[in-house]
């Protein structure tokens, strides 16, 4: 264990923000002020804050459609999310890209994304900016199971051995691409993304992405060896989404009580807790503090979000070219 | 006279040709509701549009196949069944992911009866939701049919009735060219009257949908619906009627119902979804520039969205979008000239 009390209690904040933040999404979505699409990541909170844990703001990651996660365990403004998300002036992007797009460049988050696959090409380029750069800062992309069915994430795997690059390809495997389950889509279940990613030639490893302790010390090992010149690593993290794939998702493909079923045996949250509690290194009252201070945070985003302004229309065609 | 959503029309015109010929299948992202997930139950939403309902219990494995997110090999595997003798419908779920599959349609299925000197034939259907106006954003909301009409070799619909929708699907699926089919994923729940049975619809045969004499109207899509509402208004009001044309199809295009009305109004008023530069408005202007100018009493006016990504916000993504509004001031700006 090398972890800080501080660094344990940050991490617990981290994965509390990003599941009070989904399940508030979860609660507002329905009332009608949020515009568009949006995808929730709770029950995969381990993975985000595992994986972020062990970078800074100067390293890189890129995320997915499903990327509030990813946003808040990279160090993203919460309220600039939620603004975002409301689609409203004040947010991260101006209101201009939503829930699906939100990015913060000056936290080495380089936006969520709405086409599947594209996070992984865009982490391997910046992987060769930081190999030129020489100072051994990494990127990480963020991706999932559905993802690794798509080309250009094989063809960014294969370029990353090639030139041996400061890049991890993180496999966020929740069980589902939409309605269709890894074991049929990914090879019929004959392999799996590590075997994949052992294919093209890098080391690649599997763990229980419910266990933070787990995410966490893989991804170490792996951004130890980008950071000192060993190449790129592919990560497999199993878990499972607690709620649909967008909200509004019957989801008639899955069994009733799978859902009930993770959540009280494989939750991220309560796992951790028994584990620091068990191991004496956190208290709950600290973290029953953690989560007052979440809630109210929550409270707050979401009350500016709704009280924030529209941007006005003029920013339609407010950065971008136009010659004609 | 049956009246129907967009949808079932669709439904219908798949289900038709499914059951009448056996090398047509369809493909794509979980058509079939998905495979393997835990409850076991597949044909669950119907698709990710509702267009497909119990068709996996109906069609099977082999007919009715979903796919991993693998767009590129879809659209190569419906070029390549094609080529072997099958008739493929495949659905990439929103047409900015054509993206990934650009070379599939534009160098291979586009290409093989020219390159290969009338040898072959590509019968595939290429089935993509297009469009904004559900806060989206931008990768999720493009209009982008005119970069795949501007590509020789492929024919394109852009529908925007249910009766429309289903006669314009037959032809497709029945066509021996490869055909890229947009649908506005707004128009789903749109309600109109189908014929029933074997209703196919020529592609390259516009549609006109409203009658008037002061100025023509062509508009693409979902833009149909918007012209028509601001056409009416116009009518009602007093003053100013107009003909509204749908060209249904934009590769073949149907100059003559276009160049036809303009010669009877002497004004063109053209309403398209995408962005201006190298649009579909734009080439309907040089058409009409090129063969009709003695017939223009005004300068052609085109309503299109902003040369821009789409945005969320509702606020933005309405500024980006034609409008009534917009219609309305290009049409008066045309009879006004
Ligand atoms: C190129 C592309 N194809 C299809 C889609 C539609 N789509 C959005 S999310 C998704 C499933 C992604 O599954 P996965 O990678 O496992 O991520 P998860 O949703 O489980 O987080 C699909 C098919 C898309 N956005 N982009
Ligand atoms: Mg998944």
């Amino acid at each position: 264990m090398q972890l800080s009390r501080e660094q344990l209690l940050k991490a617990y904040r981290q994965m509390k923000t990003i599941r009070e933040f989904e399940d508030r999404l979860h609660e507002e979505i329905p009332k009608g002020l949020i515009p568009g699409f949006t995808h929730l990541y709770s029950g995969q909170e381990a993975i985000a804050v595992g994986v972020c844990e062990n970078l800074n703001d100067s390293d890189a990651i890129t995320s997915t459609h499903r990327g509030h996660g990813h946003c808040i365990a990279k160090g993203c403004d919460v309220k600039g999310m939620m603004a975002e998300i409301y689609g409203r002036a004040t947010g991260l992007c101006g209101g201009k890209g939503g829930s699906m797009h939100i990015a913060d460049l000056s936290k080495g988050m380089l936006g969520a994304n709405g086409i599947v696959g594209g996070g992984p090409p865009l982490a391997m380029g910046a992987s060769i900016a930081f190999r030129n750069r020489g100072k051994g800062e990494v990127a990480v992309a963020l991706a999932g199971d559905g993802s690794c069915n798509s080309g250009p994430v094989f063809e960014a795997m294969n370029m990353a051995v090639m030139m041996s690059l400061p890049v991890i390809f993180v496999f966020e495997n929740n069980g589902y691409s939409e309605q269709t389950a890894p074991a049929y889509a990914v090879g019929a279940g004959k392999t799996d993304m590590v075997r994949r990613a052992e294919g093209f030639g890098m080391p690649a490893s599997k763990a229980d992405g419910t266990d933070f302790f787990a995410v966490y010390e893989m991804t170490r090992e792996a951004v130890e060896r980008a950071r000192t010149g060993g190449g790129p690593t592919a990560l497999e993290f199993t878990c499972l989404r607690y709620f649909g794939h967008f909200e509004g998702d019957a989801q008639k493909y899955r069994a009733k009580g799978e859902v009930e079923m993770a959540r009280e045996t494989m939750d991220c949250l309560k796992n951790f807790r028994k584990r620091v509690t068990d191991a004496k290194l956190l208290e709950n009252a600290e973290m029953d503090q953690v989560d007052a201070e979440v809630l109210k945070l929550i409270d707050e985003a979401v009350a500016e979000a709704i009280a924030a302004p529209f941007p006005p229309d003029s920013d339609v065609t407010k950065n971008v070219y136009i010659n004609y | 006279m049956a009246i129907k959503t967009y949808r079932e029309a669709i439904t219908e015109a798949l289900m038709i040709e499914m059951d009448r010929d056996e090398r047509v299948i369809i493909m794509g992202e979980d058509v079939a509701g998905g495979a393997g997930g835990s409850s076991g139950v597949r044909d669950n939403q119907s698709g990710i549009f509702g267009t497909y309902p119990q068709f996996h219990a109906r069609y099977g494995e082999n007919r009715f196949i979903d796919t991993p997110i693998s767009e590129a090999a879809i659209v190569g595997a419906a070029a390549g069944a094609a080529l072997a003798g099958l008739r493929p419908v495949v659905e990439i779920m929103f047409a900015d992911f054509i993206g990934y599959c650009l070379d599939q349609i534009m160098n291979q299925a586009a290409k093989f009866r020219y390159m290969f000197g009338g040898t072959s034939r590509t019968p595939m259907v290429l089935r993509t939701a297009y469009g904004a106006g559900l806060s989206a954003a931008a990768q999720h909301s493009q209009a982008i049919y005119p970069i795949i009409t501007h590509i020789p070799g492929i024919k394109v619909a852009v529908p925007s009735k249910p009766a429309d929708v289903k006669g314009l699907m037959l032809t497709a699926i029945r066509d021996d060219d490869p055909v890229v089919f947009f649908d506005h994923k707004a128009l789903f729940g749109v309600q109109g009257e189908v014929p029933e049975g074997d209703t196919a619809i020529p592609f390259g045969k516009g549609m006109r949908y409203r009658e008037g004499k002061d100025a023509t109207v062509v508009a693409i899509g979902r833009m149909v619906h918007f012209s028509e509402a601001v056409v009416d208004k116009l009518a009602k009001e007093g003053g100013i009627t107009c003909d509204v044309i749908d060209p249904r199809t934009t590769s073949p295009l149907d100059e003559d119902i276009i160049l036809a009305s303009v010669q009877k109004t002497g004004r063109l008023i053209i309403v398209d979804e995408s962005p201006p530069r190298c649009s579909v408005a734009g080439d309907i202007s040089a058409m009409v520039a090129m063969k009709g100018f003695e017939f223009l009493d005004a300068p052609i006016q085109m309503v299109t969205s902003a040369h821009s990504p789409v945005p969320f916000a509702p606020n933005l993504e309405r500024a980006y979008l034609p409008s009534g509004a917009k219609i309305e001031e290009a049409i008066r700006k045309s009879v006004d000239f």
